[in-house]
This record gives C-alpha cells, structure tokens and sequence, in this order.
C-alpha cells in the first residue's frame, strides 16, 4: 500500500504540493489528472524519492520513503516507473536494456536476467525486437520498452508519469493496451495522465489536482462523468472539448 | 680525400626504424595515460561545482594553451636545474601526456555532459546507484558519443610527439634530422619521414572509421 500524508514540495519559493493526502491500496489503479503545473508528476518523483520533500510523510509498504535510514536505491526496485520521455540506454540492443537492471542490481546470473527480459518483452509485445536497438524503434515502441524494463525488476507498484504525451497520437493505443494488460492481471497502478477516456475506463479512483491541492478525489463516475466543483469541470470541459 | 658526406643507403634502414618505433612508443604512451587521465578531469569537471571547475578549467588552459615546444623545454629545463634531470623520453612522456589530458578532458566533459540528465534519473528510478548508473549509462552512452573527437585528439598527438626531439629524445624527426646533416639528401628523406607519419597514423584513422561506422556514431 502507498499512503501519503500531508505532503508538501517546494522548488525554491515556488510551492508545487500544498498537503496531499492519499491512499492506493493494493491491486489499485488511481489517475491523476489536472493541469500543467499541477503538482502531479512531482508527486510520483516524490513517492519514489526522484525528489525530496519539505513536509509530510509517504510510506510504501510501511517503508518511510523520506526517512534518512531508508536505503532508497532499494526502496525503488519495488517502485517500477515510466516517464514520458522512455530514455532507452541507446547503446545497447532492446533485450539488454531489460536485462541490465536484474543483472546489476538484483545480481541475477546472465542467463536468468535475460529469460526475464525475454518474458517481459513479449509481455508488452517486443518479442521480435530482441536484438534491435532501441533508437531504430518508434516512440510507441521505445515506450513499451520502457515498461518492460520497469517490470523485469518485479515491482509491486507502476508509477506512469504521462507516458503517451510525447507520442504520435496513432501510437498512443499500443501503449494504452500494454497498460490495460497490467491493470487485468493486478498491478497496482498510480497514472499520471492526460487521456481522461483512459483514466475513466481503468481507474478505480482518479484524483484531479489543482495549483498543488486535491480538488476532487473519487471513483471515476463521480469525479469524470459528474464533477461537483468548478475547477474540475472547467479543466474537464477543456480538454473533453 | 673522402667526401664529408654519405648518401642514403640501406645500412641506414635500422636506424630509421628506432626512430619510427620510438615515435609509436611515445606517442601510444602518451595517447594513453592522456586518455585514462582525461577520463577522470572531464568526468570530474562534468561533476564538479564552478569553483572546483574554475580550477581545473584554468591548469587545463594553461597547458592547452602554452605551446607544446615551450612546456617540453621548460619542464625538461627545469628538471636539470633542480638537479634530477630526466631523460629526454621521461620528460618528453609526461608533458606529452599532460599535454593530450588537457585536450581530451575537454572532449571527455562534453561526452559526459551530452548524456541527458533523465537518462540517469530512468537508470535510478530501477534501483540502480549513483555508481552503476556512472558505469552502465553515463560512461558507455558519453564516451562513445565523443570517439571521433577522441581520435582527432589522438591522432594530432601523433604528429606533434615530433616536438619531444627539441629535448633530445631520437625520435622520427630526429632521426631524420641526422640523416639529412649527414646524406644532405632534405627532400627525399622528409618525403620518406611524412611517408612514415602517414603509415602510422593511417590505421588508427580507418580504424575509427570502421568503429563507427558498426556503431553508427
């Protein structure tokens, strides 16, 4: 479980998460939705200790993510996450790149990382890609290389931070469909998201965040088919429209 | 009464082929310790804060600045006044050495700095340390980056290790050098000495470009 109470971030002067609280249980899916500037994506750099926080407290598991004692390097390997841009390491072939991380980290032999790679890159449907490399890929692909790269390390949680924002709109519907493979065998899922229809299909609960705060927080037919605040349904009407 | 000179001729093939093994032997030397130094600065400097970078940045000047025939006679110099002078190939080795670090801890630096920060942060967000990620992501992606850059520096190292002859190290210019005061014969032997330059350095250019091309740099 990932509980996270009363959280606040600050850039210098600039405070981008006012006191977030939230909860995602295991087996979850939560969309965060809201606009540029919103605090969203800085809140899953915090969850995974990316960046730090002035206040407040997030536990993963019961683990104090900000506690000075937390080994964070392993904190994260339950933490898998994918960001918008996929940065696949472009000097080596698409089936290493899901292999080194098991290899160096996890100390797994060679011949056990790469069959893990295998299977997860068949997972996400790279299995004819093995021995490409990643730059001869096209976003949609690089993206779901991405993912497999986060899942070959076993983690309990996903973090996606706007993971379809730099594709190509025609690419965006293979990555959406790797997710909604996770999201049916039970990964427990936090999506930061611009792709409202997707967050209303999966999620059990969406969050839509405001100038650093929780405006609305809910189940999906409340807070996207029937927003009660202003801002909600202001930003929902603009990016509906 | 015999001439005061003698015109080229086989028996001198031996001598010209020191001069050519000791060129390869100082200039590889030097492209090598260069490099493994300029590894270390530029990743240094790609890491450091201004104030530890305005250090090094300014030795770095020094040295890439001040010709290569100055720094060789002054350091060579020096040695002899403060009583331990070395040999020509001692002192000839470690100011070439510095001399090709400050080139290439510059080209290293840009290599390092080119490795986009998000690519390290992907490498952390999967467990990975500050070090791994150094030695899987940033190393490998940055050095290759710069090979052609790293060859250009090298290659110029060649051709300016003909300086260490001004410190009496017999060197390729050098053995040409003798060769003319003794066959007065200028023109065939520098044709000869650039020929050999040439062979050197020929290789390690197609060899690069092969590098690159299988890893379409």
């Amino acid at each position: 479980m990932i509980k996270i109470e009363n959280v606040r971030k600050s850039f210098g002067e600039l405070e981008v998460l006012k006191g977030i609280n939230l909860d995602v249980e295991q087996g979850e899916v939560l969309s965060i939705i809201g606009g540029s500037g919103s605090g969203k994506s800085t809140l899953l750099y915090c969850i995974n200790a990316i960046e730090n926080i002035q206040g407040g407290k997030i536990f993963v598991d019961g683990i104090d993510v900000h506690n000075k004692a937390t080994n964070k390097d392993q904190l994260r390997q339950k933490l898998g996450m994918v960001f918008q841009q996929w940065n696949s390491f472009p000097h080596l072939t698409v089936l290493e790149n899901v292999a080194l991380a098991p290899q160096i980290v996890k100390k797994m032999s060679k011949e056990e990382a790469i069959e893990i790679a295998q299977k997860e890159l068949k997972h996400v449907g790279l299995g004819d890609k093995f021995d490409m490399y990643p730059t001869k890929m096209s976003g949609g692909q690089q993206q779901r290389l991405a993912i497999a790269r986060a899942l070959a390390m076993r983690p309990d949680y996903m973090l996606f931070d706007e993971v379809t924002s730099a594709l190509d709109p025609e690419l965006v519907g293979e990555v959406l469909d790797t997710l909604r493979i996770l999201r049916e065998e039970g990964m427990t899922m936090i999506c930061v998201t611009h792709e409202i229809a997707f967050a209303r299909e999966v999620s059990d609960q969406v969050a839509f965040f405001h100038k650093g705060v929780i405006e609305e927080m809910g189940p999906p037919e409340q807070v996207i088919s029937n927003p009660q605040k202003e801002t909600t349904q202001a930003f929902l009407s603009k990016v509906l429209s | 009464m015999g001439s005061l000179f003698t015109p080229l001729s086989w028996s001198d093939t031996g001598f010209i082929l020191t001069g050519v093994w000791n060129t390869i032997l100082i200039s590889g030397l030097s492209i090598f310790v260069g490099s493994v130094l300029g590894v270390i600065v530029g990743f240094a400097r790609a890491e450091s804060n201004k104030y530890v970078n305005f250090l090094f940045g300014s030795v770095l000047d020094v040295l890439r600045s001040v010709p290569l025939i100055i720094q060789l006679v002054l350091f060579s110099t020096f040695m002899g006044v403060m009583g331990s002078p070395l040999p020509p190939f001692v002192a000839g080795t470690i100011i070439l050495s510095l001399y090709t670090m400050a080139f290439m801890a510059e080209v290293f630096r840009g290599g390092f700095e080119s490795v986009n920060n998000s690519m390290i942060i992907a490498g952390r967000s999967l467990g990975m340390t500050y070090w791994q990620t150094i030695r899987h992501v940033r190393f490998p992606i940055g050095l290759r980056s710069v090979f052609p850059a790293w060859l250009g520096v090298a290659l110029s190292v060649i051709k300016d290790s003909a300086l260490v002859s001004v410190i009496g190290y017999v060197e390729l210019l050098r053995t040409s050098d003798q060769l003319i005061s003794r066959t007065q014969q200028p023109l065939e032997i520098l044709i000869g000495v650039g020929l050999f330059y040439f062979l050197i350095s020929y290789p390690l250019s197609v060899y690069g470009r092969r590098i690159e091309r299988k890893h379409a740099l």
